[in-house]
């Protein structure tokens, strides 16, 4: 589904990506790890169109997303959660949803969507009118995710859904990615919490200084003694 | 001077409340702009001005006023969004200060450009639409039928920024532009159709204005710091303050100037606002800062 | 007190302008009055906008400055007309009000943080209550048709510091007011006080915590800056013999120092300067251009004379954009030697 090809990227002067591939295929979920600062939010900015790449091929199904305006890709099926979730923090959570469903595409179908969301998450119908903002970390990231599936996309990128948020909150964001993996989304989701995110997806990429260095299923990574010291404390 | 609690202060009063519904009108289009898109239209009276000028000379041409007034509203649309294409964007990264001077360059064009153009006699549409009375108080009709006008149009951009997509996602910029595109959402082209809005509802105020007052290409140095006193007084970008503001001003302007000479009640005015500024400068109701 | 280290080019220059009436003399010995009234709009207006770009150059942007021309001016103007105290007197308290009331509009900006937009309008709000009261006090200031300073005698007079008839005397007080300018501006510029202001207009917070006294500073720059703009406007009251609110106050005076400094280069120290060689030259080029020109005449009629505010509209606009350093700042940047 989605395919990345000796991608390059950065910052002006500074390159952030070297030579990065990677592929996504449907159905799949994939994780990229690594420590802070490796390039992880970089990788998702690039894709989603919101930092250019210097180098390299990047596709969609087929589309070439390096030629796409940043507010097309969407269109191509990709939604992306922003890292620290980026909600409206002074509109309600609905009308947050509402910009999810922003494309033309999605605006036809905004009702059925957004009972879809609401069956699938309760605790954000209870909550539609209130500000974004004055939400728990753990109902902001539920509501950011909600947010990404009003524009039906295929593929979801997730940046650090578990970042600042308590020990007890990350677990029942993971179940979240769980829930929406088996309602046949497919995932990429970028994470510094190792442990717990290969055991929510099928194979994982590492990715350090801006560059892949290992990739493989799940089960493999976590099995790796690298990982294990360098990543999970072990 | 001539104060007492008669009658005539609560003529006053009542027609201080029906200035301020057009006054809010004209804060809201440049509270709009200045909220979602952080830049302050110094020529904004300046639009409206043109907006004037054009409903005036359509109205002349044959034109029944309500077609003249949708031309109004629709040419400083234009307009407005004209002056963001061309003037604002290539300054929208760079300091604030230059924002308002390049629209301080636009200020002074218009004026000179009006001048040369329209010659700086006063012109007048001619439509008198007589007063009514009540308990001995008279009140221009067309500034009622402002006030009304004011109240529909702030009651309209309010619907439209709530209930529908283009409206909530402006909205939605003002509070965090960089993440805009993962919606789909086109940020130029948001700002573009928030200062068409913006001018949009300065073309609504010039359609009222025409009705109450004389047009001449200065007049934007007349009431301009006054909006620029009310948005501020209210809190810059704050629609609701602007509206409060408008209200409290134009007490000031009306009392003031039934008491003691016209000059003197803005005088008064803008002493509450330097002062009110003094105890509270983000403005009554101050959101950004 | 500190006197600069003049470069042999600059002890040159000075020297130029300071021949320059007995250039005139000799060069247009019938239009002597006219250039000689030239140079002292340029140097007398160069004087006001290095005033205000004392404040431009920290990035308080004020767009209110008028305000304090008109101080200067009318609070001259009328205590001599009505109260026959000589101007000796009336500038220093001219000054003094201006400095006060610019004081007590800092204070509440600076110490509540206002800065950028809010400052501006703030400024703005400020030079349109003072032209409102200018023009409510019509029975005492003429209203929008403005008002003279009494003659005194043949008009030059040292008691009532009038000397508009003798251009050359003009010319030589206002060259040493335009001196003075440039010696404040220079003695800011190497002063402790640039630097903390410098700190602070890139990042208050940072520059509080290393103990600059924000307010203060800003406090300190405001009341000099409007100081000398009412000096200014004092003296221009009475050179014109004439001052209306929107010749020396206003929002049209405000922003027309705010073009020029721009125009000419906010951060140097020539560039006020160069900024009101150019404004005036302008205007008085533009001026010169309609009154000659038949066509323009006959196609814009009396309307004509707004060009040059067509054309002032329009250079702000394309300087803004294109030439944000002005004309000095630019010229200086690209022969490689940026003074910031």
């Amino acid at each position: 589904m989605l395919e990345l090809n000796g991608i390059d990227a950065g910052y002006g002067a500074f390159q952030a990506l070297f030579n990065v591939s990677l592929n996504v295929k449907a159905g799949e979920a994939i994780a990229v790890i690594g420590a802070n600062g490796a390039g992880k939010t970089t990788l998702l900015r690039v894709i989603s169109g919101l930092i250019p790449a210097t180098r390299g091929t990047m596709t969609m199904e087929g589309a070439n997303l390096r030629v796409t305006a940043p507010h097309r890709i969407i269109e191509t099926g990709i939604a992306h959660v922003p890292e620290s979730r980026r909600l409206f923090p002074r509109l309600t959570v609905e009308d947050n949803l509402r910009m999810g469903a922003f494309i033309p595409g999605a605006r036809s179908k905004y009702a059925e969507r957004l009972d879809y969301v609401y069956s699938l998450f309760p605790r954000l119908k209870e909550r539609r009118l209130q500000s974004a903002g004055t939400m728990s970390g753990g109902e902001q990231q539920m509501c950011a995710i909600g947010r990404a599936l009003m524009s039906g996309p295929k593929l979801v990128l997730l940046d650090e859904p578990s970042m600042g948020l308590a020990p007890v909150i990350v677990s029942q964001v993971f179940d979240l990615v769980r829930r929406i993996r088996s309602e046949g989304y497919t995932v990429l989701i970028v994470e510094q919490n190792v442990s717990q995110v290969l055991r929510v997806v099928d194979r994982a990429y590492l990715l350090e200084v801006g560059k892949i260095h290992a990739s493989g299923s799940a089960v493999e990574l976590a099995a790796s003694d690298e990982i294990r010291k360098a990543y999970m404390g072990i | 001077m001539d104060c007492q609690l008669d009658i005539f202060f609560l003529e006053a009063v009542l027609n201080g409340i029906l200035l301020a519904g057009l006054l809010a009108l004209l804060a809201l289009g440049l509270n709009l702009v200045f909220g979602v898109i952080d830049v302050v239209w110094i020529c904004y009276a300046e639009l409206v001005m043109v907006g004037m000028y054009g409903i005036y000379f359509a109205y002349k041409g044959g034109a029944p006023f309500i077609l003249a007034a949708l031309f109004g509203i629709i040419l400083v649309a234009l307009a407005g969004a004209a002056l963001h294409y061309v003037v604002i964007r290539p300054v929208l990264d760079s300091e604030p200060i230059n924002q308002l001077l390049v629209t301080g360059g636009v200020l002074f064009f218009l004026q000179a450009v009006a001048t040369m153009a329209f010659g700086v006699e006063f012109k007048n549409i001619g439509i008198s639409l007589g007063s009514v009375s009540a308990f001995d108080m008279s009140f221009s009709k067309s500034r009622i039928l402002s006030f009304t006008i004011a109240l529909i149009g702030m009651l309209a951009l309010w619907l439209f920024l709530k209930k529908t997509y283009l409206g909530t996602a402006i909205r939605a910029i003002a509070q965090d532009r960089q993440i805009m595109p993962l919606m789909g959402v086109d940020s130029k082209k948001i700002y573009l159709v928030t200062s068409a809005v913006g001018g949009g509802l300065a073309g609504l105020a010039a359609s009222l204005m025409v009705l109450n007052y004389d047009i001449y290409p200065q007049i934007g140095l007349q009431f301009g710091p006054l909006i620029f006193m009310i948005c501020v007084l209210g809190g810059l970008g704050n629609m609701i303050g602007g509206f409060v503001a408008s209200f409290i001003i134009c007490q000031f302007i009306a009392v003031g100037s039934s008491c003691f000479h016209t000059e003197w009640g803005y005088a008064i005015a803008f002493l509450f606002f330097i002062i009110a500024i003094f105890f509270k400068p983000q403005g009554l109701f101050g959101a950004k800062s | 007190m500190k006197i600069p280290k003049l470069s042999g080019n600059a002890i040159l220059g000075l020297i130029a302008i300071a021949v320059l009436p007995l250039v005139v003399r000799l060069l247009f010995p019938s239009s002597e009055r006219y250039y000689l009234h030239l140079l002292i709009q340029i140097l007398l207006w160069a004087f006001i906008y290095t005033g205000w770009s004392l404040m431009g150059r920290f990035g308080l942007t004020s767009l209110g400055h008028g305000a304090f021309t008109g101080i200067g001016a009318y609070v001259t103007v009328l205590l001599w007309n009505f109260a026959d105290i000589t101007p000796w007197l009336g500038i220093p308290i001219a000054v003094l009000a201006a400095t006060i009331v610019g004081v007590l509009i800092g204070y509440p900006c600076f110490s509540l943080r206002i800065t950028g937009h809010y400052f501006g309008l703030m400024t703005l709000a400020l030079t349109e209550f003072v032209r409102l009261v200018i023009v409510g006090l019509r029975d005492y200031t003429g209203g929008s048709l403005g008002t003279q300073p009494k003659r005194y005698g043949d008009g030059v007079s040292f008691y009532a510091l009038q000397f508009e008839p003798d251009r050359i005397l003009s010319f030589y007080i206002v060259f040493a007011l335009w001196l003075l300018g440039l010696y404040v501006w220079w003695r800011v510029d190497q002063s402790m006080d640039r630097y903390a202001l410098e700190a602070a207009s890139q990042d208050e917070d940072a520059a509080a915590s290393v103990g600059v006294n924000v307010t203060k500073e800003k406090l300190k720059i405001m009341a000099l800056s409007s100081a000398m703009c009412a000096l200014g406007g004092a003296i221009f009251g009475q050179y014109q013999m004439y001052i209306g609110p929107d010749t020396i106050a206003g929002l049209g005076t405000s922003l027309n120092m705010v073009f020029a400094v721009v125009a000419g280069g906010m951060w140097v120290m020539l560039g006020p300067t160069v900024g009101a060689v150019f404004t005036q030259v302008l205007t008085e080029g533009l001026r010169v251009l309609i009154q000659s020109s038949v066509l323009l005449k006959s196609t814009l009629g009396s309307a004509a004379l707004a060009l040059d505010g067509a054309i002032y509209g329009l250079l702000l606009i394309l300087f803004i954009i294109y030439m944000p350093k002005g004309i000095l700042g630019t010229w200086l940047e690209r022969r490689g030697r940026v003074r910031k």
